[in-house]
């Protein structure tokens, strides 16, 4: 027998197994059970003080604890109940023993409040300056910060948890990490460097810093009350997106590695494209050529067309400029049927989880494909008329879906999309 | 654990065709290559005194980076990054070829995190006089950060800026992950051009070193070199590194894509190879380099070998047991000319051995211990080697194109 391959002659990637933390639960079931009913999971933080933020609330994970407490920290631990969700399901491997290379989505790391103040009490003078930090921080007694805030630590310690294969891949594509941790792993098993990958995708990421940078963007929703309607994507009176934390573990594998051991074939991995934007920082170029190129390199990396996409789990991030930009694109793709395809965006209900948006929403799209049924786009009360999408508004639409385009646009000029089938094309 | 398969599996032949170098030594590649016959090292003992630094050259951020508003958006690392990047561009010649820019990858191994050393000063003194109202952090961080620093500290945003100054923008990637970062960087690089997913590829990094922040991050797991310095090899008793600044990109690209366009290599890149030992074990870490070897295919009696060999125990000890195994070859020690650049490293090993192969000799050693040796004769094969201060080890083969 042949080995099963795509139009182009490529090994045909599959995804034999995944798992999901977000801050409506941990695990498919819980997740899928309600996003569909059209659930938020933003609520006002708890986890340290909001008195002169101006956002007060995101999609935090507050079921999960981690000692000493460290947003790097809690970022391992979802992964880790994702990576295990997914192995489980794949059946992949032997416990501690993946055979494949681990790419690893995760936000960059750096030493956080909590353990800086700690370093700087220890100094035990009231006027000091950064010196005097830096000659008490050795010696032993801070060891294990350095260990915790390296950029390497997640990865190190999944590849050890899990036993991947070789040197694990940590990756930074802003907000569309979590896309190119899967491209990573489809290109491997298309070069046949590999049967199978694994791609995480972590966030665990609320902080007092973190949420300030964004605020100081103007990034973030200010719509604190209630929280749960703060997240508005494609509505007139949204406000910016409202910072969420998660994880999303696939296990990718080759069609053909996958029939051999007999494992579930959730989904396919059609296509994989990517555009960088040269424009601006934090901006789109106006004429959205950059994210245009991105949409018709997925098409194209599918050997598909925009006809045969029948659901988009848009970015939608609910900023005034990425909805806007991400239907003039799909619009210039997709002519007029843009405006009959059903869109939603899962970050209506589950916020924005930055550096695992692209796998958590990659997974919640193979659930889609799974359940024959799109989720919500919730808060959807005014819709913003010049954003006439089929948005799929607040409550969950059963629809024939065999093809979903899954986009993801971030700071930098980050453009990723991915094309997630039920069967090989 | 198994080594990450070598990414030679394709079949394109890959060379490098652009170099940019803006480190201590100076700026450009005869800066570079002038310093390091002359066996200059340019290390500063005072400024962070009792840790050295190796700094950056003066460096004129406007021929690479002509708007002003660009260079103020950047902090220091992503200058110096996207000034080596520039220089790379025009050592391979596609300098504002917008057909090939717009189609070219780019994978960045980054670090970033830039810290505003004032505001966070302010907050930690407040905090030990005693101020410490729930509201004190967040409104000291609303009110004095600026918006635009987290710009500047951001991982992605190094090729972010590369992008919007140079115009790189086919694919944009971002790897971290401190050492092992600069050796993946150029592994998937490879790999992609050489299974045909694409033709040309701007691979490298970054380091601002002359950061106290940095310098905290690092002594809390004790990696400073103090007190006085020493070269990599000589440092046994008084481990560690001494950061350095520097900016290292290469250009990469199919030997098809560069006959097509004129380009002239400077070497070809043949393979790259890495691994993560677990090193709880001792000998972890010689163990893997030797696996790691002999993955990276035929090798003459008398290769060169330049590694990134970081002076911290006992990983050096580990590499001196690794190196002891083949003693034909002649090594060069980065660490002790550059400074530990961290990420940078691996990209700045490769980049010297297509310089030094491209110029006909290997730079002379620059080591009282006597591990390296001279080279007679012009290099053909120079291995490049980079074993992380905590995790990851890499190595890469470099060839002349006969």
């Amino acid at each position: 027998m042949t080995a099963p391959r795509d139009k182009f002659g490529r090994p045909i990637v599959v995804v034999t197994g995944m798992g999901v933390v977000t801050s409506l639960g941990a695990g498919k079931a819980d997740n899928w059970a309600k996003l569909t009913a059209g659930e938020s999971g933003i609520r006002t933080v708890t986890r340290f003080p909001i008195d002169g933020l101006k956002t007060t609330m995101a999609g935090t994970v507050d079921f999960v604890n981690v000692e000493p407490s460290s947003s790097t920290g809690l970022t391992e631990r979802l992964a880790d109940i994702a990576t295990e969700e997914a192995l489980e399901q794949s059946g992949i491997g032997r416990k501690g023993d993946f055979p494949g290379p681990l790419f690893l989505a995760v936000a960059p790391v750096e030493v956080e409040w909590p353990q800086r103040l700690e370093a700087g009490r220890a100094v035990g003078k009231q006027e000091f300056d950064y010196d005097d930090l830096l000659r008490i921080s050795g010696g032993g007694k801070f060891t294990k910060f350095h260990h915790r805030f390296m950029f390497g630590s997640v990865a190190g310690h999944l590849a050890e948890t899990f036993g991947t294969k070789g040197s694990p891949i940590s990756l930074s594509t802003a907000c569309a990490s979590g896309a190119t941790a899967i491209q990573l792993g489809v290109e491997a098993i298309r070069r046949g460097e590999a049967d199978a990958a694994l791609c995480v995708a972590t966030d665990g990421s609320v902080n007092p810093e973190a949420m300030v940078r964004f605020s100081l963007l103007s990034a973030l929703s200010t719509q604190n009350d209630p929280p749960q309607a703060a997240s508005k994507p494609f509505s007139k009176n949204r406000d910016g997106f409202v910072m969420a934390e998660g994880a999303g573990a696939l296990v990718l594998e080759s069609y053909e590695a996958a029939m051999a051991r007999g494992a579930p074939i959730l989904g396919v991995v059609a296509g994989c494209g990517e555009l960088t934007d040269s424009f601006h920082r934090t901006r789109s170029s106006p004429d959205g050529k950059p994210i245009i190129g991105c949409v018709r390199k997925t098409l194209a990396d599918a050997g598909m067309t925009s006809e045969q996409i029948d659901h988009i789990n848009a970015h939608g991030t609910a900023t005034p400029e990425n909805d806007k930009m991400e239907y003039l694109a799909i619009s210039t793709v997709f002519g007029e049927r843009a405006n009959r395809i059903p869109v939603s965006s899962n970050k209506s209900m589950v916020g924005h989880t930055i550096s695992a948006a692209g796998a958590v929403e990659a997974i919640f799209s193979l659930l889609t494909l799974e359940h024959q049924r799109i989720p919500p786009t919730i808060n959807y009360d005014v819709p913003d008329p010049a954003i006439p999408f089929d948005v799929v508004a607040n409550k969950a639409r059963d629809a024939r879906v065999t093809a979903v385009m899954s986009n993801s646009f971030g700071f930098g000029g980050q453009n990723a999309s991915l094309i997630l089938t039920r069967e090989p094309v | 654990m198994t080594e990450t398969k070598s990414s030679s599996a394709g079949s394109a032949e890959v060379w490098i065709t652009g170099i940019g170098l803006a480190t201590s030594l100076g700026e450009g590649l005869d800066a570079n290559w002038n310093a390091l016959n002359e066996r200059r090292v340019n290390v500063d003992e005072k400024t962070f005194a009792p840790y050295i630094v190796h700094p950056l050259a003066p460096v004129n951020f406007e021929a690479q980076i002509p708007k002003k508003g660009d260079q103020r958006q950047m902090e220091a690392w992503q200058r110096i990054g996207t000034y080596a990047a520039g220089l790379a561009l025009d050592s391979a010649g596609v300098k504002g070829d917008k057909e090939i820019l717009g189609r070219m990858d780019m994978i960045v191994a980054a670090g970033g995190g830039e810290r505003d050393i004032a505001v966070d000063m302010a907050i930690l003194n407040a905090d030990a006089r005693g101020n410490s109202a729930p509201s004190f952090l967040n409104e000291r961080l609303m009110n004095d950060l600026r918006p635009t620093l987290f710009l500047a500290q951001l991982s992605n945003l190094l090729a972010g800026n590369i992008a919007i100054v140079h115009g790189v923008s086919g694919t944009s990637r971002t790897f971290m992950g401190e050492e092992a970062a600069g050796v993946d960087a150029a592994r998937i690089a490879l790999a992609r051009i050489a299974a045909g997913q694409s033709d040309i590829a701007l691979v490298g990094g970054s380091q601002n070193g002359e950061r106290k922040d940095l310098l905290v991050l690092y002594e809390f797991g004790d990696f400073n070199l103090k007190g006085k310095f020493a070269p990599v090899w000589a440092r046994s008793g008084n481990g560690g590194f001494a950061l350095g600044s520097a900016g290292v990109f290469l250009v990469i690209e199919s030997k098809a894509h560069a006959q097509a366009r004129g380009a002239k290599p400077y070497a070809r890149l043949t393979n790259v190879v890495a691994d993560l030992a677990q090193r709880k074990q001792p000998g972890a870490i010689t163990k893997s380099l030797e696996a790691l070897w002999s993955q990276l295919g035929r090798l003459n009696d008398n290769a060169g070998l330049i590694t990134g060999t970081t002076g911290v125990e006992p990983v050096t000890s580990e590499e001196k047991a690794f190196l002891s195994q083949h003693q034909g070859c002649a090594v060069r020690a980065t660490g002790t000319m550059f400074g530990h650049t961290m990420e940078t490293q691996f990209p700045l090993g490769l980049a010297l051995a297509a310089l030094s192969i491209s110029r006909g000799a290997l730079f002379p050693p620059n080591d009282p211990t006597g591990l390296e040796v001279e080279m007679s004769g012009p290099p053909t094969q120079i291995v490049v080697m980079g074993t992380g201060h905590w995790q990851g080890e890499g190595m890469a083969l470099v060839e002349a194109i006969s």
